[in-house]
């Protein structure tokens, strides 16, 4: 579904990402892990139009995506959770979740993913016309994955959808992602919650400076001698 | 005496809230102060003026064509002064001189065009007057005080509930995250500048009714005045500069009424100053 190739990205002199290749098949999950600076981030961004790659391609369900304003891979299908989550925090829940759907013009269509979002994520139904802003953190990541949802896209990106979350949180949110998958929807996690990514996921990559390093099946990963050392706190005796 | 200038104020108000809503609009979604704002709406209102006045027709169409012609000329400064610098990711301070050259070039424009002398409107309309008791208003104030306060009241609700109007409320606040949402902030944009100006160009011809005539370079002090509001409102607050406007107008005719007329920008500037103090994000302005 999505195929990237020897992508790279700098921001002016520093290159962010080295040649990165990878591949998201439809109906999985795909996990893109490492730690802080290892260019995740700038992948996503890469991905989803924000930044313009300095070299490599990016096809998306045959369709060449690298280039493209935002906004028009919005429309091809493609929807991205940012980090730090970017809630409108002037503009009420609801608001937020038409925004999710502004490339959409099926007003029917839009109230019944409103009310399936609202179904998935009972907070968002009780806080509807409360501002984002004044929302707490986990609530605020709920809103970003239904906005991000509103559109229907086929490829969900998820740029560390844990970060600064209370654990019980996460494992709700890691949940909810299990379902949206489940209903049919690929996914593109990035994450440096490693072991909660990879234990939802069906393949994974490591990135470390910029570079993948490392690609499994996520069970393979979740095992690997590497990959417990660097990320999931030492072999176990 | 009192309700009477009390009109007064807020038909001259109204006039001032349209401008600094051109101003205010354009600072939410690019975060620059468009320094063109006063003459690219003089354009646009001599044009309707002219029409007028040498074809002698109404005032509805001198209107749509202040309205257009701004729209256009806020067009040609997205394409020309603004979107060129956005895409080199200059400094903001980059595009307030571009703003500012534009501004030289539509002025010295409109003194080849129209020349610099100033213009006046009709005597045909705006001359009777209603008395209300212990007010009497003429037409031609109704007519201002009704365009004004009608555009602000739509355009309230179309920033509010519209769905391009939300569009510019997300990109104001965030144009990265209005991009992944699917938004197209480019076009937003375009909206805005056009929408600004021909708020600016409705502003134009209600000030060339209330003063009876026009001069170039109106744009230029009545840009000034725009700015003050802008100020005083609290930048990119759409209330703020509704509000404000009306009270500029207010202050300043008080000043006039009750005090010497040559006071008038003293006074009102004066008292900007003074609630700056006291509150330097403006009346509606949010803390940094």
């Amino acid at each position: 579904m999505l195929s990237i190739q020897n992508l790279t990205t700098s921001y002016g002199q520093i290159k962010a990402i080295r040649g990165i290749s990878l591949e998201v098949p439809e109906g999985k999950i795909v996990s893109l892990i490492g730690a802080n600076g290892a260019g995740k981030t700038t992948t996503m961004r890469t991905i989803a139009g924000q930044l313009k790659p300095q070299s490599g391609g990016i096809v998306f369900c045959g369709q060449k995506i690298d280039g493209s304003k935002p906004h028009q891979i919005v429309k091809a299908g493609l929807a991205l959770v940012p980090e730090g989550r970017q809630i409108l925090g002037k503009m009420t829940v609801l608001e937020n979740l038409e925004m999710g759907a502004f490339q959409r013009n099926d007003a029917q269509g839009i109230k019944d993913d409103m009310e399936k979002m609202m179904n998935w994520f009972p907070i968002l139904r009780e806080r509807l016309s409360q501002l984002g802003g004044t929302m707490s953190g986990g609530q605020q990541q709920m809103l970003a994955i239904a906005r991000a949802l509103m559109s229907r896209p086929k490829l969900l990106l998820l740029d560390e959808p844990s970060m600064g979350l209370a654990p019980i949180v996460v494992s709700d949110i890691f949940k909810v992602i299990k379902q949206i998958n489940a209903e049919g929807t690929t996914v593109l996690i990035v994450e440096q919650n490693v072991k909660q990514a990879l234990k939802i996921a069906d393949y994974g990559y490591v990135l470390e400076a910029g570079q993948i390093v490392l690609d499994g099946t996520a069970e393979s990963l979740l095992n690997d001698e590497r990959v417990k050392e660097a990320y999931l706190g030492g072999r176990k005796h | 005496m009192f309700w009477q200038q009390l009109v007064n104020g807020l038909t001259v108000g109204s006039t001032y809230s349209l401008i600094a809503l051109g101003y205010t609009l354009i600072f939410g979604v690019l975060g620059i102060i468009n320094m063109a704002h006063g003459q690219i709406f003089i354009f646009g209102s001599l044009v309707g003026l002219v029409l007028m006045t040498s074809m002698q027709m109404p005032l509805g169409v001198a209107l749509v064509a202040s309205i257009v012609i701004s729209a256009i000329l806020g067009l040609i400064l997205e394409y020309t002064a603004l979107r060129p610098l956005r895409k080199k990711n200059v400094p903001h301070l980059a595009s307030l001189i571009s703003t500012i050259g534009f501004a030289i070039l539509v002025e010295e424009a409109m003194h080849k065009i129209f020349g610099a002398d100033s213009r006046a409107f009709p005597q045909s309309f705006g001359d009777k007057t209603f008395d209300l008791g212990v007010i009497q208003i003429r037409s031609v104030d109704l007519i201002i005080l009704a365009i004004a306060l009608i555009l602000m009241f739509v355009l309230h609700f179309w920033i509010q509930k519209t769905k391009m109007g939300k569009a510019i409320r997300a990109t104001a606040e965030n144009t990265d995250t209005a991009n992944i949402l699917g938004i197209n902030t480019n076009m937003v944009i375009i909206v805005t500048v056009m929408l600004a100006s021909a708020l600016g160009g409705v502003a134009g011809i209600l000030i060339g009714m209330a003063y009876s005539a026009l001069i170039p370079t109106m744009g230029m002090t009545l840009g000034f005045k725009g700015l003050a509001v802008l100020i005083l409102g609290g930048v990119g607050s759409i209330p703020g500069a509704m509000v404000c406007g009306v009270l500029l107008g207010v202050i300043e005719v008080f000043t006039v009424a009750y005090g010497d007329s040559s006071y008038r920008d003293a006074v009102a500037f004066g008292l900007i100053i003074v609630i700056l103090l006291l509150k330097p994000e403006g009346l509606f302005g949010r803390k940094a």
